[in-house]
C-alpha cells in the first residue's frame, strides 16, 4: 500500500493545477504513531505532505458535508460508499468532487498494537504485508493480517463503488467472511444476558461524544444529545442516559452506516460502538438485502416503500 | 430494542386508523397483558428510581 503515495501525489497535484479542485482532502503524518491525520491540500506544492499507509482509517467523507467548493477526495472503499451515502443525502454534490479510489488493503488496529507492549510505541513501520513495531527497548515484525481493525477483517467492499481516479490496481475482495458472527452470538443469549452485555460494554464510556464526531452520518446541526429544547436525552452518566445515547446514535445509523470504523477507532477508552451498529447492518441485509453505499442510484430502505417490506412486527 | 435485552413484548408497534375503535381497545388490551405478563421492568431505569 506504500507505494500508492507516489501516484496519490500525482493526481493531486495534477487536479489542484489544472484547477479541477480547490483542495484536495488526504491523509498527514500525525503526531503519534499510527495516527495519520486529515489534511486539507489547496495548493500543488504541498502535496509532499500527503501520506498513505495502514493508519488511514479516518473516513474522509467526514469532512465532505455541505462543502461548496470542488474537492478532491481520497476514498477507500468504506470512504467512497459514505460519500455514496453523502450524494444520496445531498451533502454533496457529485459535481463537486473529483474521487481519487485507493483500493484499500485493510487499516491497522492501534489499540491492539499498543496493547501487546508494557511501554510506549514510538514507531511502526511497514512493508509489504509486515509490520515493524519499535519502542524503548524492543523490536517486533508483526504480520499485518493479525493486527487489521475488527471491521477491515470483515471487509467486502475495499475497492471504491465510485471513482474518477484509480491511485493503484484494483484489489481481490475478501471471500466467504462470516460478517456477523458476533451479532449472532447475542441474538443467541437471553434479554437478560444481552442487557447484561451491552451495559458491560457501556460501562466505560465518558460520553465525549468522538463516535459521533468521527462518523459521516452525524451530520445533524443539532445533534440529539446536545439538544436542550426539548431536552430528548439526560446529560447525566447514568447508565440510563449513556445508552440511550448509544441506541439512538445506532438508529440514526440504521441503513447508512458502511462499518467503516471510525466510530470504534475514535473512542478513547475503546468502546466497540459498531456492536450496535452491526446488527441494524444485518438486519438491513436480512430484511432489505441492502448494504449502504454500494448502489450510487438507489434509495435507501428507511426512505422507501416497497410492497415486500417486511411487516410484521406491526400488530 | 431486543437485541439490546428488552424483552420480547415489551415495546409493540400498530397501526390503527382513527375509525378502527375495537381494533384500538383490542391492541391495548393485548399490549397491556403481555407487559402485566412481563412483569416490572427493572432495566433501564435511573439510579434514583431503581426498586430494590
Ligand atoms: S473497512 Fe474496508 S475499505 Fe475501509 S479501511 Fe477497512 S478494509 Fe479498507
Ligand atoms: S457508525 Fe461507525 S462504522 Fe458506521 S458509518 Fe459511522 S463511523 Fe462508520
Ligand atoms: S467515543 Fe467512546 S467514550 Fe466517547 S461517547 Fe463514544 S463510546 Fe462513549
Amino acid at each position: 500500500m506504500l507505494g500508492y503515495i507516489d501516484k496519490i501525489r500525482e493526481i493531486s497535484k495534477r487536479l489542484l493545477d489544472e484547477g479541477r479542485v480547490d483542495m484536495v482532502v488526504g491523509f498527514r503524518k500525525g503526531s503519534m504513531p499510527m495516527m495519520n491525520e486529515p489534511s486539507f491540500i489547496k495548493n500543488s506544492g504541498e502535496v509532499s505532505k500527503l501520506v498513505w499507509d495502514s493508519n488511514c482509517g479516518i473516513n474522509l467523507a467526514n469532512y465532505l458535508t455541505d462543502r461548496k467548493e470542488k474537492i478532491g477526495v481520497i476514498a477507500k472503499g468504506c470512504d467512497s460508499r459514505n460519500i455514496v451515502t453523502h450524494i444520496l443525502e445531498n451533502k454533496i454534490k457529485r459535481d463537486q468532487l473529483v474521487i481519487i479510489g485507493v483500493p484499500c488493503k485493510g487499516m491497522i488496529d492501534r489499540r491492539l498494537i499498543t496493547a501487546m507492549f508494557d511501554t510506549e510505541v514510538r514507531e511502526v513501520n511497514e512493508k509489504g504485508d509486515t509490520v515493524t513495531v519499535k519502542g524503548a527497548g524492543f523490536e517486533k515484525k508483526l504480520k499485518k493480517s493479525d493486527i487489521l481493525q475488527d471491521n477491515c477483517s470483515k471487509c467486502i467492499h475495499r475497492n471504491p463503488v465510485l471513482y474518477d481516479e484509480l491511485a493503484a490496481p484494483l484489489v481481490e475482495e475478501q471471500k466467504d467472511i462470516d460478517r456477523y458472527a458476533e451479532v449472532r452470538r447475542i441474538e443467541a443469549m437471553s434479554p437478560q444476558e444481552k442487557w447484561q452485555y451491552f451495559e458491560d460494554l457501556i460501562a466505560p464510556c465518558i460520553r465525549c461524544y468522538a463516535c459521533r464526531n468521527a462518523c459521516p452520518l452525524c451530520y445533524c446541526p443539532t445533534c440529539f444529545v446536545d439538544e436542550s429544547r426539548p431536552q430528548w436525552v439526560g446529560k447525566s452518566q447514568d447508565e440510563t442516559d449513556i445508552r440511550t445515547f448509544h441506541f439512538l446514535r445506532a438508529y440514526h445509523c440504521a441503513g447508512r452506516c458502511t462499518d467503516c470504523g471510525a466510530c470504534e477507532r475514535a473512542c478513547p477508552v475503546g468502546i466497540k460502538v459498531r456492536q450496535f451498529t452491526s446488527k441494524l447492518n444485518k438486519d438491513c441485509l436480512d430484511m432489505f438485502g441492502w448494504e449502504a453505499g454500494v448502489l450510487p442510484d438507489q434509495r435507501p430502505p428507511l426512505d422507501t416503500f416497497k410492497p415486500a417490506d417486511p411487516g410484521d412486527f406491526i400488530k | 430494542m431486543e437485541h439490546m435485552g428488552v424483552e420480547p413484548g415489551r415495546l409493540s408497534f400498530s397501526w390503527i386508523s382513527s375509525a378502527e375503535s375495537t381494533k384500538f381497545v383490542d391492541v391495548v388490551k393485548d399490549v397491556t397483558a403481555t407487559v402485566k405478563a412481563l412483569g416490572p421492568n427493572n432495566n433501564f431505569k435511573k439510579a434514583a428510581d431503581k426498586v430494590t
